[in-house]
C-alpha cells in the first residue's frame, strides 16, 4: 500500500487522475445548478397556489381549479418529502428513462429539481407568510388586485426572507447530488469510486471527493454570507 | 354614497355584525365608537370588502359591491383606507409609497405622480422625507404619509380604522389635525376611533356600535350630552 503520501499521489496525480475529479466536479455543479433552477420554478408556483388557495373568495370554476391544484401540490410535497431521494432517483430513472439513449445527467437534473421543488415551496411559502397581512390589505385597499399586490408589495419583501434559506437549500442539494452515482452519473462521487477501483485503493479518492464537496460548500456559504450582508445593508425595514 | 342593507358578519357561531342598515351621505363625517369587540372595525372593513359580509349588501355610489360580478378593485380606488398599523410599504421610499398606485392603476406618468406626491408631502410639511424609508419616520409621520398615500388616488370617501391607536400620545395630535383638515375640505369620512374629542369636534354624526348593532346615533352634541341607550351611558361614563 505504501505511505499515505504515495496513496494520495496515485489517487490524484498519477495518470492525470485529477482530471477525473474535475470532470466529476463539472457534472456535480451542472446537476446542482439546473436542479435548483427547476426547484425554484416549481417551488414558487406551488407556494403561490398554497398561499392563495384558502384566501380565494370567488366561486365557480376558478375556485374548483385552485382547490384541485392545491390538493395536487400538497400530495406532491407530501410524497417528495416523505420518501428518500435515492428511491425517487431510481424510480424516475427506471420508470421513465428506460430507453437506451436516456441521458443520466438530464435524469438527475429533473429528479433533483422535482425533489428540490418540494422543499423550496415550503421555503417560499414561509417567506410569503412572514409578511404582515396588513401589507396585503394596504395594497388591496389602494385598488390593486391580488396578483398585483403579490408582485409589487408582498414578493419584493418576501424575497429578503427567502434568499438565505434558499442558499441553505442549494448547499444541501449540492451534497445530495452525490446520490446520483446510483444511476451511473459520472459526478465527483462516481468518479472518485472509479479511481478507487483503478488503483485498488478506495480510501484516498473518497477523502479527496469529501474535500472537494467541503470546499464547494464552504465557498458557497461564504458567498451567501457576503450576499446576505449586502442584503442586510439595503434592508430599510 | 355608501349604504349597507342588513349587513351581517358571522365567524363560526360568533355573530360580529348583526344586521346593520346604514346610509352614509356624501360629505358626512361619521365617527363610529363602541367597546372593543363590538364589531365597529369589522363594520368599517365590510364597507370596502376587506371582510366579506356573511349576508346583506353594501352599496357604493350606486354599485352593489357585494355582488361577485362587481369589479371591487376598481371601486376600492375610490375608497381610501387608513389602518391602525399604518401599513406603509417598508421596501419603498416615502415617495414610491405614494406614487405606486397612481402610476400602476391610474396610468399616471412618473413625473406627474412625483409632482403630486411632493405637493401632498408639502401640505403636511414632510417634503424633505420624500426619499426616506418608512423605518426612518416616527409613528405620527408614518400615519400622516399613509393618509396622503390614500389621498393620492383621489378617493371619494376615506375610511379610518383606529388611526391613532398605535401612536405615542404626543403624536396623536398631528394625525388628528390632518384628519380635521381633510374633514374641513369636505371629504366624506368614516372614522372608527376612541378619540372622543375628535368625535365631538369633527363628526357630523356619531354612531355607537355594540354587540354588532348600531345601538344609538346622533349629532355629537346630543350624543354626548343626552345619551339614551343604557349601554352607551355606561360606555361614555368609562371613556369620558
Amino acid at each position: 500500500m505504501g505511505s499515505i503520501l504515495d496513496r494520495f499521489y496515485r489517487a490524484f496525480i498519477a495518470e492525470e487522475r485529477y482530471l477525473a475529479y474535475i470532470e466529476g466536479l463539472k457534472v456535480t455543479i451542472e446537476i446542482s445548478f439546473f436542479a435548483i433552477l427547476i426547484g425554484v420554478l416549481i417551488g414558487v408556483v406551488i407556494a403561490v397556489v398554497k398561499v392563495s388557495s384558502p384566501k380565494y373568495q370567488g366561486k365557480g370554476l376558478g375556485k374548483i381549479l385552485l382547490t384541485v391544484a392545491e390538493k395536487i401540490c400538497s400530495l406532491y410535497v407530501t410524497i417528495i418529502r416523505g420518501t428518500p431521494v435515492m428511491l425517487q432517483l431510481l424510480i424516475i430513472y427506471n420508470l421513465i428513462f428506460t430507453s437506451r439513449d436516456a441521458n443520466e445527467i438530464v435524469t438527475a437534473i429533473i429528479c433533483f429539481g422535482i425533489n428540490s421543488g418540494a422543499y423550496v415551496s415550503e421555503i417560499v411559502r414561509a417567506g410569503i407568510e412572514s409578511i404582515d397581512k396588513g401589507q396585503m390589505e394596504a395594497g388591496r385597499t389602494l385598488g390593486f388586485n391580488y396578483v398585483q399586490t403579490m408582485g409589487y408589495i408582498v414578493m419584493p419583501q418576501a424575497v429578503r426572507n427567502i434568499l438565505p434559506a434558499l442558499g441553505n437549500e442549494f448547499i444541501s442539494l449540492i451534497k445530495e447530488t452525490s446520490v446520483a452515482s446510483v444511476i451511473a452519473v459520472s459526478d465527483i462521487m462516481k468518479n472518485a469510486q472509479y479511481v478507487g477501483s483503478a488503483t485498488y485503493d478506495i480510501l484516498p479518492p473518497l477523502v479527496i471527493a469529501a474535500g472537494v464537496y467541503l470546499v464547494m460548500v464552504i465557498g458557497l456559504s461564504k458567498g451567501l454570507e457576503v450576499f446576505g450582508r449586502r442584503l442586510g445593508q439595503s434592508d430599510r425595514n | 354614497m355608501i349604504e349597507t342593507k342588513d349587513l351581517k358578519k358571522i365567524y363560526g357561531d360568533h355573530v360580529v355584525l348583526n344586521g346593520i342598515n346604514e346610509t352614509i351621505q356624501k360629505g358626512e363625517k361619521v365617527v363610529v365608537v363602541g367597546p372593543s369587540g363590538s364589531g365597529k372595525s369589522t363594520f368599517l372593513r365590510c364597507l370596502n370588502l376587506l371582510e366579506m359580509p356573511t349576508s346583506g349588501e353594501v352599496w357604493f355610489e350606486g354599485n352593489n359591491i357585494t355582488d361577485p360580478k362587481c369589479d371591487i378593485n376598481k371601486l376600492r380606488q375610490k375608497m381610501g383606507m387608513v389602518f391602525q398599523q399604518f401599513n406603509l410599504f417598508p421596501h419603498l421610499s416615502v415617495k414610491e409609497n405614494i406614487t405606486l398606485a397612481p402610476i400602476k392603476l391610474l396610468g399616471m406618468k412618473k413625473e406627474e405622480a412625483d409632482k403630486k406626491a411632493i405637493e401632498l408631502l408639502t401640505r403636511i410639511g414632510l417634503q424633505d422625507k420624500a426619499d426616506a424609508y418608512p423605518n426612518q419616520l416616527s409613528g405620527g409621520q408614518k400615519q400622516r404619509i399613509a393618509i396622503i398615500r390614500a389621498l393620492a388616488m383621489n378617493p371619494d370617501v376615506m375610511l379610518f380604522d383606529e388611526p391613532t391607536s398605535a401612536l405615542d400620545p404626543e403624536m396623536v395630535g398631528e394625525v388628528l389635525e390632518l384628519m380635521k383638515e381633510l374633514a374641513d375640505a369636505g371629504m366624506t369620512m368614516v372614522v372608527v376611533t376612541h378619540e372622543m374629542g375628535f368625535a365631538r369636534e369633527v363628526a357630523t354624526r356619531v354612531m355607537f356600535i355594540d354587540e354588532g348593532q348600531v345601538k344609538e346615533q346622533n349629532t355629537p352634541e346630543e350624543f354626548f350630552r343626552n345619551p339614551q341607550n343604557p349601554r352607551l351611558k355606561d360606555f361614555l361614563s368609562k371613556v369620558l
